[in-house]
C-alpha cells in the first residue's frame, strides 16, 4: 500500500506534448479514477506510472521511493505495480494457474508457497477449480477476473487499471464494478482507474481526476466534480452540463450569488470569494431547469422533443440567445406547447470559477 | 442481355477451367510424371529403378551428406537469424531500416555467388587476405571446400529467411503481454524465455522447417564448395549423374529426386503443422513496440549488428571485387596489378557470357510478365471465391517452389524429353524448357504479393462495379488492375530478380546457346577461372542491388510488406 505522487509530470512524443505539468497526489488506499476523452493522455499517464515510458519532466514517487524523474527511471519489473490491461493480456500459452503464479515464480518463490497463494487468490475471485484452464476457454468476465487475480497475487503497492470494463458486456459491467469496490474496500490497495466512462468513474472512485489534452482540469470527489466543475471543459464533459454566459450582479454570500442570465435574475451557487463581473459563465445541469408557467421565466423556442420512456427530453433555444441549446427533462409534453414556445425556470446553477 | 455481355459471361466461366489446366500443366503434370518414372519407368510398374538407385552406396552417402549440411546450416541460420530478429524487433538498437535492408540483402544474392564470394575471401591466395596482411600458407586447401564450409555458408545464406519469418511473428506479438510480464517483475531475459519465445514457438518451428527445406534443396553452395572436395549431396549427385550420363541416367536421378523431394516434404509438412491454426486468442491492441531499452548497451549492440552486416555482406563483396580486379588468380592485388580486363572479357569478349546475359534477362522478364498475368487472375479466385478446386490450385502453385529446384528440373526434363504431342518438336535442349520451369517454380513468388493485395482490397469495390453492369473483364481492367498493380509490380520484381540469378534449375536444363548467367559463372569457376567468375558474379550483384534500390526509391508506391527487404 502506498501513496503516489505525480509532480509536474510532462511527456512528449516527438514534438507532440501528451502530458504537461500534471500534478496528482493519490493518498494511501485511495481509488482515483482518471477520466477524460480519448486522446487526453490518460493511458500515457498510466504507462508512466508503470514505468513503460520515460518522463520528459517532473517526478513520480511511489511510497517513499522516487521511481521516475531527475535522472531516475526504475524499470517496470522493479516497481511492484500491478496492472490490469484493457485486453487483460493473459498469456495464451499458460494456464490460469500459470498466469496467476507468474510473478511469484519470477520472484523465485517456492512451489509449495506459490500453490497456496494462487489457490487463495483464485478462491477470492471465485475461480476455484479453473486453474487448469487456458485463457481461451474462459468467458470475458472470467478472463477479467483472472487478470485481476494475476495482479493481486503479487500484493502490489499500487494497482493500475486500464479501462478494465471496456471489453465486457454491459450487463456484466455492473457486477464487476461492484467487485472492484468490494475488493478495494477489503484490501485498501491504492488504485488508479483509467476510464472514459464517467458513470463508471462516479460509481467507483474516491476522487476523479479529469484530463483534457494532457492537462489536469480538476481533481475532486465525484459529487463535487458534478456540482462544482472548475472550468468549462469539466462542466461540459461531466453530467451533460450546459454552459451559458451570465453577469454576476453581487458578491458571494453564503456560497451563493445573484446573477443575470438569459434575461432573468436568479440566485445560484458559486465558489467562496466570487466577485461581481460581467464575463461570467454559468453551468446548468438538466435537473437545474424546469418548465415555468407560460409567460414566466425564460421564453424559449422548442427545437426538438425526444421521447425517453416515461418522459421527454426537450431541446430548446432561448429567444434572447438562440445560438445556445439547452436540454431539460420533463414528464409530459402535451400541455406546454404554445406554438412551439415554452417558458423555463432556473432552479439552480453554478458560477464557473475564474470565468 | 447483349451478345457482348454473354460473351463476357462465357469468358468468365471458362477462366477457372483454363487456370486449372494451366496449373495442372505447370505443377501436377511434371510431378506426376516424376512419380510414375520412379515407380514405373517406361510405363511398366517395376521397382527396378528404385532398387538400382537405392542399391548404390553413393545414394546413401549423398543422402547422409544432404541431411548433415541441411541440419547444420539450419542450426546456424536459426541461431543467427533469430538473434538478429529479436534484437531488431525488441530493443531500441538504432539505424533499424538500413540494417534490415542490409541484413536481408544476402537473401537476394544467389547462393552460388555467396559461395563464390566466400571462396575468394577464404582462399589461401586471396587478394583480400593479402591486402589485410594475412599471409596464409600457399597451397593449403581452401577451408571452405568441406562440410563445415557448406554448413557455414548455408547458414549465412538462410539466416535472413529465419529473420523474416520470426520478425513477422514478433510484429504480431501483442505489446501488453510483454508489459504484463514486466509489471509482474520479469526481467528482460526472463520475459524472453518465459513469454516471448513460447509464444513465438510456432513461428520458430516454421522458420526452422523453411530453412531446412531451403538447405536441403540448395544446389549452388554444395556445387561450389562440395564438388571440389568430392563431398556430394543429393542435388550435386543428380547434377553429376545427369551431366555425365545424359538422359540415360533419367530413371536413376528420378529416384534421387524423389528421395530429396521426400526429405523436403517432411520439412514442408512440419512447417504446415506449425503455422496451422495460428493463435488468435489474444485481443491485439498494439504490437510490442521495442519494449526493451538497451541503455548503456545501445551503442555496443548497434556496433555488433553492423559488424554482422559487414561480415555477411561487405566481406564477400570485397572478396569478389578483389578477385575480379587481378589479372590472374593468385596475383596479389595492388594499384599496379589492378585491371578491368576481366570485366571487359565477361561483358564483351566471351560469347557464352554475352548470350547468358541476354538469355537471363529475357527469361527473367518473360517469366515475370507471364507469372503476373496468371497471378492477377488466379489471386482473384483464390481470395474471393472459395472452393476445393481452388485449394488444390493454390497447393499446385506452391509445390514447384516448395520442393527443391533439382526435383522440378528433373520433372521438367521428363515431361519435355519426348517431342510434344501434335507439335512434333521437343523443348528439351532449348531455352523454352527453362522458361517453363521458371514460370512453374517462381509462380508463387509473384502470386503471394498479389494475393496480399487482393486481401487488403474491399470486395465492395468490385461488387459496386458489378452492380453498375460491368462484366468480369471490364471490372478486371477498370477496377481491379489499377488497385492491384503496385502489388503485381512488386511480385514481378521478386520474380525477375530471383530468375535473373537462378542456377539450380538451369544447371540441369541449359544447353549450348541457352546458357544462363548462373550457369556461366558456375562454368568459369569449375574451369578454374575465378577472376572471370567473380567479375560476372559482381555484375549480377550490382544489377540485383540496383533493382532493390529502385523499389526503395519507388517508396510509397510499393505496397507495404510485399518486398522482404523493405521494413
Amino acid at each position: 500500500m502506498a501513496r503516489l505522487i505525480l509532480d509536474r509530470v510532462s511527456k512528449s512524443f516527438g514534438s507532440q506534448e501528451v502530458l504537461s505539468g500534471v500534478g496528482i497526489d493519490v493518498a494511501d488506499g485511495e481509488l482515483l479514477a482518471v477520466l477524460g476523452p480519448s486522446g487526453c493522455g490518460k493511458t500515457t499517464l498510466l504507462r508512466l506510472v508503470a514505468g513503460f515510458e520515460t518522463l520528459n519532466g517532473g517526478t513520480i514517487d511511489i511510497g517513499e521511493r522516487r521511481v521516475s524523474g531527475n535522472g531516475v527511471h526504475i524499470p517496470p519489473e522493479d516497481r511492484r505495480v500491478g496492472i490490469v490491461f484493457q485486453s487483460y493480456a493473459l498469456w495464451p500459452h499458460l494456464t490460469v494457474d500459470g498466469n496467476v503464479e507468474y510473478a511469484l515464480r519470477v520472484a523465485g518463490m517456492a512451489a509449495e508457497e506459490r500453490r497456496r497463494r494462487v489457490a487463495d487468490v483464485l478462491a477470492k475471485i471465485g475461480l476455484t477449480g479453473f486453474g487448469d484452464r487456458r485463457p481461451a476457454e474462459l468467458s470475458g468476465g472470467q478472463r477479467q477476473r483472472v487478470a485481476l487475480a494475476r495482479c493481486l497475487v503479487m500484493e502490489p503497492s499500487l494497482v493500475l487499471l486500464d479501462e478494465p470494463l471496456a471489453n465486457l458486456d454491459v450487463h456484466l459491467r455492473a457486477s464487476v464494478e461492484a467487485e472492484f469496490v468490494d475488493f478495494h474496500r477489503r484490501t485498501g490497495t491504492t488504485m488508479i482507474y483509467i476510464t472514459h466512462d464517467q458513470a463508471e468513474a462516479m460509481a467507483l472512485a474516491d476522487r476523479i481526476a479529469v484530463l483534457d489534452q494532457g492537462v489536469l482540469m480538476q481533481i475532486a470527489p465525484p459529487s463535487q466534480l458534478y456540482a462544482e466543475p472548475a472550468n468549462e471543459m469539466v462542466a461540459g464533459f461531466v453530467g451533460r452540463g450546459m454552459v451559458v454566459p451570465a453577469v454576476v450582479l453581487g458578491e458571494e454570500r453564503g456560497g451563493r450569488c445573484r446573477v443575470s442570465v438569459l434575461g432573468i435574475e436568479v440566485t445560484v451557487r458559486c465558489a467562496p470569494g466570487q466577485r461581481a463581473g460581467r464575463q461570467a459563465k454559468l453551468c446548468f445541469r438538466p435537473r437545474d431547469l424546469g418548465l415555468a408557467a407560460y409567460g414566466d421565466g425564460v421564453p424559449c423556442r422548442l427545437a426538438r422533443s425526444i421521447y425517453q420512456g416515461g418522459g421527454f427530453r426537450l431541446e430548446i433555444r432561448p429567444e434572447v440567445a438562440p445560438e445556445i441549446m439547452l436540454t431539460l427533462d420533463v414528464p409530459e409534453i402535451t400541455a406546454i406547447d404554445h406554438g412551439g414556445m415554452v417558458s423555463i425556470g432556473i432552479r439552480d446553477g453554478w458560477v464557473i470559477p475564474g470565468s | 442481355m447483349t451478345a457482348a455481355r454473354l460473351a463476357s459471361r462465357a469468358g468468365e466461366r471458362a477462366l477457372l477451367p483454363c487456370l486449372a489446366l494451366l496449373l495442372a500443366a505447370l505443377s501436377i503434370l511434371p510431378f506426376g510424371r516424376l512419380l510414375t518414372e520412379g515407380v514405373a519407368p517406361k510405363g511398366v510398374p517395376s521397382f527396378d529403378a528404385i532398387a538400382a538407385a537405392l542399391g548404390r552406396s553413393s545414394t546413401w552417402v549423398a543422402t547422409i551428406h544432404s541431411l548433415e549440411v541441411a541440419i547444420g546450416g539450419t542450426v546456424v541460420a536459426v541461431l543467427l537469424g533469430s538473434a538478429v530478429a529479436l534484437t531488431v524487433t525488441l530493443t531500441d538498437a538504432r539505424l533499424r531500416s538500413a540494417f534490415i535492408f542490409c541484413f536481408v540483402l544476402p537473401l537476394m544474392i544467389p547462393p552460388q555467388v555467396t559461395a563464390l564470394a566466400w571462396l575468394q575471401v577464404m582462399a589461401p591466395s586471396s587478394p583480400l587476405l593479402g591486402l589485410l596482411g594475412f599471409e596464409p600458407r600457399l597451397g593449403a586447401p581452401n577451408p571452405l571446400y568441406s562440410r563445415q564450409g557448406i554448413i557455414l555458408i548455408l547458414g549465412l545464406q538462410y539466416a535472413p529467411l529465419v529473420f523474416l519469418a520470426l520478425r513477422a511473428g514478433l510484429r504480431g506479438l501483442p505489446g501488453d503481454l510483454v508489459e504484463a510480464a514486466r509489471a509482474a517483475g520479469g526481467r528482460p531475459w526472463t520475459v524472453l524465455r518465459t513469454i516471448i519465445l513460447p509464444l513465438m514457438a510456432p513461428h520458430l518451428v516454421a522458420a526452422t522447417a523453411l530453412s531446412f527445406v531451403s538447405c536441403v534443396g540448395n544446389f549452388g553452395i554444395p556445387a561450389f564448395l562440395g564438388i571440389p572436395a568430392n563431398y556430394l549431396v543429393l542435388p550435386t549427385l543428380i547434377y553429376q549423374r545427369l551431366a555425365g550420363l545424359g538422359p540415360t541416367a533419367l530413371s536413376e536421378v528420378s529416384v534421387l529426386a524423389l528421395v530429396i523431394g521426400l526429405i523436403a516434404l517432411s520439412g514442408i509438412v512440419l512447417q504446415g503443422l506449425a503455422t496451422r491454426g495460428r493463435d488468435s486468442r489474444t485481443t491485439m491492441l498494439s504490437a510490442a513496440s521495442r519494449p526493451f531499452a538497451l541503455g548503456v548497451w545501445q551503442r555496443p549492440v548497434t556496433w555488433v549488428m553492423w559488424l554482422v552486416v559487414a561480415v555477411m555482406l561487405g566481406l564477400p563483396v570485397l572478396g569478389l571485387l578483389s578477385t575480379s580486379l587481378v589479372p590472374a588468380y593468385g596475383v596479389a592485388l595492388s594499384a599496379a596489378s589492378a585491371t578491368l580486363e576481366n570485366y571487359n572479357f565477361v561483358l564483351f569478349g566471351h560469347a557464352a557470357s554475352r548470350r547468358a546475359m541476354v538469355n537471363s534477362f529475357l527469361l527473367a522478364a518473360a517469366a515475370a510478365v507471364i507469372i503476373i498475368a496468371i497471378s492477377v487472375v488466379l489471386a482473384y479466385f483464390l481470395v474471393w471465391r472459395r472452393s476445393v478446386l481452388l485449394s488444390v490450385l493454390n497447393l499446385a502453385a506452391e509445390l514447384p517452389y516448395a520442393v527443391p529446384g533439382v526435383v522440378l528440373a528433373i520433372a521438367s526434363i521428363l515431361v519435355f524429353l519426348k517431342p510434344l504431342p501434335f507439335f512434333g518438336v521437343s523443348l528439351y535442349n532449348t531455352v523454352w524448357i527453362i522458361l517453363f520451369a521458371y514460370v512453374a517454380r517462381f509462380l508463387v513468388l509473384g502470386l503471394r504479393p498479389v494475393v496480399g493485395g487482393y486481401s487488403q482490397l474491399d470486395r465492395g469495390l468490385e461488387e459496386a462495379a458489378q452492380v453498375a453492369g460491368a462484366g468480369f473483364f471490364t471490372r478486371l481492367r477498370t477496377i481491379i488492375l489499377p488497385v492491384i498493380s503496385p502489388s503485381a509490380v512488386a511480385g514481378g520484381f521478386l520474380v525477375f530478380m530471383t530468375a535473373f540469378n537462378e542456377l539450380t534449375v538451369s544447371a540441369l536444363l541449359w544447353s549450348s546457346g541457352a546458357e544462363t548467367l548462373g550457369v556461366v559463372v558456375f562454368g568459369f569457376e569449375q574451369g578454374g577461372e575465378s577472376t572471370y567468375a567473380s567479375a560476372l558474379a559482381l555484375v549480377t550483384v550490382v544489377v540485383t542491388l540496383a533493382l532493390m534500390l529502385a523499389t526503395l526509391a519507388a517508396g510509397r508506391a510499393m505496397p507495404k510488406g510485399a518486398l522482404p527487404w523493405r521494413d
